[in-house]
C-alpha cells in the first residue's frame, strides 16, 4: 500500500515538475476582453506575491502543515480568486496518512476547502483484529473568513491578519469509533487564526486557537469516554523566509485527550517549503504525532505537493 | 543619586546615538544614494517591460520619475535625501491601480534589487517600509 502511494505521488510530482517550467516564466497577460473563457481565466489574477497564500495543511485549509493560518489560500488578490489542490503523504513508523483536497480562495477574503484523509493502520490493524491495512477515511469541509488586518501590507502595525473558520469532519467506521470510546463519527471544529508576516525580520508567525472534540484530528472520531465536551487547543507556526521561494519553519499543535484507551499527545513538526512558482509548491517536514492508539513515538516524514491556478 | 542620574543620562544618550546610527543602516546596506539609483534604473526598466503595469507609465516623464523614486527610497531607507515629488495618494489618484498591480511593481523592484545583489533580508527591510503605501497606491 505504502509503496503504491509513494509511486503514485512520485509520478504525479514528476509530471507536475515537468509542467512547472512551462508555467514558470509565463508573465501574466493583461485581462483580455475576448472570449468568455479568457474573461473567466482572468479571475485567476495570480496577483499575490509568491508564498503569501501559504500551503495546504493536513485538513485542507490554507496554512502550514499542522496549523491553519489566517491567510486565504491561493494567489487571487481582493479582485480575484485562487484555486489549488494538494496531495500529502505522511509515513509514520506504524501508520501512514494520505490526504488530498481542493481549496478556493475568493477575493482574498473567503476560503472554502475540501479534503479527504485516509489513515492506514498497516500492521496495527491486524493486531487490533481489524485486518492489515484497515483504513479510516475522513472528509473535511472547511470555510474561513478574514475578519481584519492584512498579514503582508500592514507592516506599520502590530495587528495581524485575523480569520475565523469552521471545519466539519466526518469519519467512517462509526461502529469501530464507538468501540474505541469515541462518542461520534463527525464533528465541527471552530477556530480563530492570527497570522503576521514580520517582513523586516523575514519571519512569518501564526497563532491559532481551535475549539474541537476531534480525536487524532477526527480520524478516531469525536468526543470520548474520558471527555465529550469541546477543548480549547492551540496551534502555531513560525517560518523564516530564506528567499522568495524557500522557507524553513516549525509548528506545534495541542490536541484533546478524550479517549480512555490511549493518551493523545501534542504534535510538532519542522518543515521546509519550496515555492517553485505560483502554481507548484512542495513541503517536506519531519512530523511527530506522538502516541496513536497502541503505538508511541509516531514520527516520520511528511511530503506535500500543492498545485494551483 | 546624582551619579545614577548621570549614568542614566549617558545610557539614554548612548541608546539614542545607536538608534540614530541604526536609522540609516538600511540606506547604507542599499549602497547609499548611488546604490539606490542603480536599483531604480533596473527596476524602472522592469516596470516598462512588464505587460501587467507598463501602460501605467504612458504619461510619465521617466527621468523625473526615476529621480523622485530614488529620492523617495533614499528617504524611506533613512538616507539624507529630500523627496520633492507628490504624496503617494496624489501621485496614484485616478490610476485605478489594483493590488495585483502593486504586487507586480514589488516583484519588478525585487528583481531590480536581485540584479544589484541586495540580499533578500535587506530587500525585505525596505519592502516592510513600502508595504503600507499599498493603502494610498491601490485605489481600485
Amino acid at each position: 500500500m505504502r509503496i503504491d502511494v509513494l509511486a503514485a505521488l512520485a509520478a504525479v510530482s514528476t509530471s507536475l515538475l515537468a509542467i512547472a517550467p512551462a508555467f514558470a516564466d509565463d508573465a501574466p497577460q493583461p485581462a483580455s476582453s475576448g472570449s468568455v473563457i479568457d474573461q473567466g481565466m482572468s479571475m485567476f489574477d495570480d496577483g499575490k506575491l509568491l508564498a503569501t497564500g501559504g500551503v495546504s495543511d493536513l485538513e485542507g485549509a490554507g496554512g502550514g502543515g499542522l496549523a491553519t493560518w489566517a491567510l486565504t489560500t491561493g494567489y487571487g488578490t481582493r479582485d480575484g480568486v485562487g484555486l489549488d489542490g494538494h496531495f500529502t503523504y505522511i509515513a509514520l513508523p506504524d501508520y501512514s496518512l494520505w490526504t488530498e483536497g481542493v481549496a478556493v480562495g475568493l477575493w482574498d477574503r473567503v476560503e472554502l476547502s475540501y479534503a479527504h484523509l485516509t489513515f492506514d493502520t498497516e500492521k496495527v490493524g491486524a493486531a487490533l483484529g481489524l485486518g492489515k491495512d484497515f483504513e479510516f477515511d475522513q472528509d473535511v469541509v472547511g470555510a474561513k473568513v478574514k475578519i481584519v488586518g492584512d498579514a503582508i501590507y500592514d507592516q506599520d502595525s502590530w495587528l495581524p491578519q485575523i480569520a475565523v473558520g469552521a471545519q466539519y469532519k466526518s469519519t467512517d467506521h462509526v461502529d469501530i469509533l464507538h468501540a474505541v470510546g469515541a462518542k461520534s463519527g463527525d464533528g465541527t471544529d471552530f477556530y480563530v487564526a492570527a497570522t503576521k508576516l514580520f517582513l523586516e525580520e523575514s519571519l512569518l508567525v501564526d497563532v491559532t486557537l481551535r475549539e474541537t472534540k476531534a480525536n487524532q484530528f477526527g480520524i478516531l472520531g469525536f468526543g470520548g469516554d474520558k471527555n465529550d465536551s469541546y477543548s480549547s487547543e492551540f496551534e502555531g507556526s513560525a517560518a523564516y523566509l530564506f528567499s522568495r521561494d524557500f522557507a524553513l519553519g516549525g509548528e506545534f499543535r495541542t490536541k484533546p485527550d478524550n479517549l480512555g484507551i490511549a493518551k493523545e499527545n501534542d504534535a510538532w513538526d519542522v518543515f521546509a517549503a519550496y515555492f517553485i512558482n505560483k502554481h507548484v509548491s512542495v513541503t517536506l517536514a519531519y512530523l511527530n504525532l506522538g502516541n496513536i492508539v497502541i503505538k508511541d513515538n509516531q514520527q516520520g516524514a511528511y511530503l506535500s505537493l500543492q498545485v494551483g491556478l | 543619586m546624582l551619579r545614577k542620574l548621570a549614568l542614566a543620562a549617558v545610557a539614554a544618550l548612548t541608546i539614542s546615538a545607536s538608534s540614530a546610527l541604526a536609522d540609516d543602516a538600511l540606506f547604507h546596506d542599499l549602497g547609499g544614494r548611488d546604490g539606490i539609483a542603480t536599483i531604480v534604473d533596473d527596476a524602472t526598466a522592469n516596470f516598462l517591460a512588464d505587460p501587467r503595469i507598463k501602460a501605467t507609465f504612458d504619461n510619465t516623464n521617466m527621468d523625473r520619475f526615476k529621480t523622485n523614486l530614488t529620492d523617495q527610497l533614499c528617504v524611506v531607507a533613512g538616507g539624507p535625501c529630500v523627496y520633492k515629488g507628490q504624496s503617494m495618494h496624489d501621485a496614484h489618484k485616478g490610476l485605478h491601480l489594483t493590488n495585483a498591480d502593486f504586487n507586480a511593481l514589488v516583484e519588478d523592484l525585487q528583481a531590480g534589487m536581485d540584479k544589484v545583489g541586495v540580499s533578500f533580508a535587506t530587500q525585505n527591510r525596505l519592502l516592510a517600509r513600502l508595504a503600507p503605501m499599498n493603502r494610498d497606491v491601490v485605489t481600485k
